[in-house]
């Protein structure tokens, strides 16, 4: 019996030679999606607002406090109104953000990289090794993550670099888990199989060919990860445990409106607000990444 | 199988272990002082250390910890709060039974509410239902238990004053916890459910399934339901620890005497014993429902079923 | 077509289409193709991968995927009737029945989580309403032991089983309801050598002891000249050459594409130091050529290939699809003084 056709695609590591074309190809189906588009634009837009507060609005109204202000309206000089304290909720969601968000992302890094840096170890060491950082993860992940951040912070004390602490030890576990099983489900494919035979050592198998084909999944998971860090840090911060007063925070300005919800509604509305769009914006974005780079999911 | 169902709960001491250990020496990052929460600060310093020293408080972690774990594990010893001197767990104990109601009725309601949702989307995909349920369920992504808990607060509580604002007065003071913590993780669902659903009509073995001649009722409940629903399985059960984190954020919110608010309220007193005892007690009622979940998963997947009922054991 | 002696045929496909529409591109995976396999007789479907071959099986009962595959146009007549106009639930009847495929990959052809003699007796079920429980269970039992598996097996799962072992399961559901036709997708090519001579062996046998029509499709040359009575060789959606398996293999013209592929299989009578792959690739399917869909690889390409698309030429029943065998061809070969197969 004689073969005469030979499958090509399965010898070929796409990475190798379309790494520029790939991002081009990424952003050209990206561009098409709708709602990745709006969401773009908005974290654009967030972003340009929230690293240049300090141009158009100043610190001190977000703690200064004001008592003449108290409760008072959105009017024309406070765009959302102030708050109990009179302070100025346009100028706390805004420097709310800076906190909320820098701490997201930072927490996002870290656990992305100490999390892939695991799961790579794990999944490509394989035996003995795998089986420790595995075991030690499943315990890990026994302590729900709200309850294991809160008992971070009250050990470590609240500040910007605890919280990051916190959330990173929260949050690495799935990435040791999701890189894991793609360095797994790498190792096998024919690419890699061809590159040891071919006598590439594990170090140069790792960087060349596995990092490569795993970062759209990473990507995907980072940014909806960002989204889903925010959440908790607000949650920590409505709990009482996230930047200690009177650094602004969103989380903390919702848990203060709940004394005036009756009389000043608008104390609740605008952080509820940040915290809702910044969320959707960036999952906008991650759904949309995803099917970019997997537009088998679409269908 | 047996084997299997053994070996799990064999497994389930270390991880209990595991869990203690993290928390304890988390908690003891911070310098504590027994003696001097206990007794109070009329005491003198010799008596504050004897006291440390006949708690055994003055030993070597390590040994600190085995203690508790030894007093924890057979005498159900939690320690006493250093806020009402009393013992931890009599404390704890009816606050616990709350929060777990309260997670496993949201448990309840999120998969009694996203799972059909799912199927039937996945099943009408580009439907009405389909695109209004994809389109709500994205938006609740992005909106955490505290602030959906102040929505409903504010509409049915201040507004339209039909519901409890404080506390479990009467069954009626259930409905908000519960909406706030399952609705998000109804939406969860809803999308795990109905992705798992799409990943398996198109499998190979549902063409397989149409090439007999079944007809697309057997497709979908036969071949392609059982399937869809084993990773749910576990979506299910990993979704009971974010229930419980929820439950502390509503227990907060409503004014809930549950163990999440106890832990919120403690931390501000210091009161370590409580907020180690809460937090392991969390744990260890997470980690057995999920030992669980793998069971049932074990129970109803062949592959893993076979594996164990076959010679390697 | 227009080849009249034959007169029994039982499956006629007539200039179908189907493309694969997303949101990005239109993929002309078949581009008006036609064929037919007689009663009894085995059709060969030849081409690389990506030629549309399971492309034109799936139409045949209309599997394509449902949210991107669409049939553009043709017919596809099995037993008189057009396949592409019966009511769901009729096609059902015949889904498994009259019609049985057999998929290309058998390690996931089959749902894991339902017992190999679950899924047989299911397809048994579908079609034979009257079969008691009983009844069926025999059948099944009896439809293992015809492909080679001990009965008892038939309480494991899909997981229990080898790849050569998953593929006689899926051929044993194929056959359970004795269809007149038999689609068979690459049956062996998932499979190990020694074990895909042993699967065709035994498909060959079953269908010469139950009478049964097939259609091969595949990419091995050495199958087809084992199996089929016909053949058709598909290129990007095209068939470019049709004729019996004597015309394909032994005929003296051939379609430059089909010499192609004989030129890189080894040969052992004839001393040649390499093979003579052909060259290129195949085009694009979301941008095809505007004339002869082969012209880009063609040894033999003249100024119409690119601009026209050839017309099918008959020689008996050998059929071609290019320019080679129309009056340009002739012409051509005229002038280059010889021309290409005196």
């Amino acid at each position: 019996m004689f073969m005469i056709f030979q499958k090509k695609e399965a010898n070929i590591d796409a990475s190798l030679y379309q790494g520029q074309s790939k991002v081009k190809e990424i952003w050209r189906r990206l561009r098409k999606s709708k709602g990745a588009m709006i969401g773009l634009i908005m974290l654009v837009v967030m972003a340009v607002a929230l690293l240049g507060a300090p141009l158009f609005v100043s610190y001190d109204s977000a703690i200064n406090q004001d008592f003449s202000l108290m409760l008072a309206k959105p009017c024309k000089e406070h765009f959302f109104g102030n708050d109990g304290y009179g302070r100025d909720i346009f100028a706390r969601i805004i420097y709310g953000g800076r906190t909320s968000i820098g701490i997201a992302l930072l927490a996002t890094v870290a656990s992305c990289i100490v999390g892939s840096m695991l799961g790579a170890i794990a999944g490509f060491f394989g035996g003995a090794v795998d089986n420790v950082i595995m075991r030690s993860l499943d315990i890990f992940m026994s302590v729900p993550d709200i309850l294991f951040t809160m008992a971070v912070v009250y050990a470590l004390g609240a500040s910007f670099t605890n919280l990051i602490v916190a959330l990173t030890l929260a949050y690495f576990t799935n990435y040791v888990r999701l890189v894991r099983s793609e360095v797994l489900t790498l190792s096998e494919q024919d690419y890699v199989e061809a590159s040891k035979a071919g006598g590439a050592g594990g170090l140069r198998i790792i960087l060349s060919h596995i990092i490569p084909n795993a970062v759209g999944v990473i990507i995907v998971n980072t940014t909806l990860n960002v989204a889903k860090i925010i959440l908790y840090e607000s949650t920590l911060s409505f709990l009482g445990l996230g930047m200690p007063s009177p650094t602004p925070e969103w989380g903390q300005m919702l848990s203060e409106s709940r004394e005036f919800m009756r009389n000043a509604p608008h104390l609740m509305i605008f952080p509820a607000l940040a915290i809702v769009i910044t969320a959707c914006s960036i999952n906008l974005v991650g759904d949309g990444l995803r099917d970019a780079l997997d537009p088998h999911l679409k269908s | 199988m047996y084997k299997y169902v053994i070996k799990r709960i064999l497994f389930l001491i270390p991880t209990i272990i595991g869990v203690t250990l993290i928390i304890y020496f988390v908690m003891n990052l911070t310098p504590g002082d027994p003696g001097r929460a206990i007794l109070g600060s009329g005491v003198s310093q010799e008596d504050v250390d004897a006291y440390n020293h006949a708690i055994g408080y003055d030993l070597p972690f390590f040994q600190k910890f085995l203690n508790y774990l030894g007093n924890m594990f057979f005498h159900g010893d939690f320690g006493i709060s250093y806020v009402t001197k009393q013992s931890v767990f009599n404390e704890i104990w009816p606050r616990y039974i709350t929060t777990i109601e309260l997670a496993f009725i949201g448990m309840f309601v999120s998969t009694v509410i996203g799972i059909p949702l799912g199927i039937y989307a996945a099943v009408k995909q580009y439907s009405a239902t389909d695109t209004v349920a994809s389109l709500v369920s994205f938006l609740l992504a992005a909106v955490p238990t505290f602030v959906l808990g102040l929505v409903l607060l504010f509409f049915f509580a201040l507004k339209l004053n039909w519901l409890p604002s404080y506390g479990i007065p009467d069954w009626t003071g259930y409905i908000m916890p519960t909406l706030a913590i399952s609705i998000p993780i109804a939406a969860q669902n809803f999308r795990f459910t109905k992705s798992s659903m799409l990943d398996a009509i198109h499998q190979d073995y549902v063409r397989t399934a149409r090439a007999k001649g079944a007809s697309e009722r057997i497709v979908v409940w036969k071949h392609v339901l059982k399937n869809a629903l084993l990773p749910v399985i576990t979506q299910i059960g990993l979704n009971l620890g974010v229930l419980l984190c929820g439950a502390v954020v509503a227990e907060q919110l409503f004014s809930v005497q549950g163990i999440g608010s106890l832990i919120v309220a403690r931390i501000t007193l210091k009161d370590e014993p409580v907020i180690i005892a809460g937090t392991i007690l969390i744990s260890i009622c997470f980690t057995v429902v999920m030992l669980l979940v793998d069971l049932i998963y074990a129970f109803i997947d062949p592959r893993i079923r076979a594996k164990y009922t076959k010679k390697r054991g | 077509m227009e080849t009249l002696k034959n007169t029994n045929p039982i499956l006629e496909i007539e200039d179908l289409s189907v493309v694969y529409e997303t949101d990005l591109e239109t993929v002309r995976a078949v581009n008006g193709i036609s064929m037919k396999i007689e009663k009894g007789k085995t059709l060969g479907l030849v081409g690389e991968t990506g030629a549309g071959k399971t492309t034109t099986a799936l139409s045949i009962l209309r599997l394509l995927p449902e949210n991107t595959g669409k049939i553009l146009g043709g017919e596809i007549r099995f037993d008189g009737k057009n396949l592409l106009e019966l009511p769901e639930e009729k096609l059902r009847e015949i889904r498994g029945n009259a019609i049985s495929m057999v998929f290309q990959d058998p390690m996931s052809a089959l749902n894991p989580v339902y017992t190999v003699g679950d899924q047989i007796g299911e397809a048994i079920k579908f079609h034979n309403s009257h079969l008691t429980k009983e009844e069926i269970e025999e059948r099944v039992e009896e439809m293992l032991k015809l492909v080679g598996i001990v009965p008892s097996r038939k309480v494991e799962y899909p997981h229990q089983f080898s790849g050569g072992m998953k593929q006689r399961v899926v051929i044993a559901m194929a056959l359970c309801c004795e269809p007149d036709l038999l689609v068979a997708d690459e049956p062996t090519t998932a499979l190990d050598v020694t074990i895909q001579a042993q699967v065709l062996a035994m498909v060959s046998d079953l269908r010469d002891r139950l009478g049964t029509s097939m259609l091969m499709i595949t990419h091995d040359l050495g199958i087809v000249a084992k199996t089929c009575d016909n053949v058709c060789i598909m290129y990007a959606g095209k068939i470019i050459e049709a004729g019996t398996v004597e015309d394909i293999f032994t005929g003296d013209r051939h379609h430059p594409y089909t010499e192609g592929l004989f030129g890189s299989i080894p040969n052992l009578k004839v001393k040649s130091s390499r093979l003579k792959p052909i060259a290129g690739l195949m085009p694009d399917p979301t941008d095809l050529p505007k004339g002869c869909e082969f012209a880009p690889r063609c040894e033999k390409c003249m100024e119409i290939c690119k601009e026209n698309k050839p017309e099918i030429y008959t020689e008996g029943a050998h059929q071609f699809y290019c320019h080679l065998f129309g009056k340009q061809g002739k012409e051509q070969a005229m002038t280059e003084g010889g021309g290409r197969d005196e």
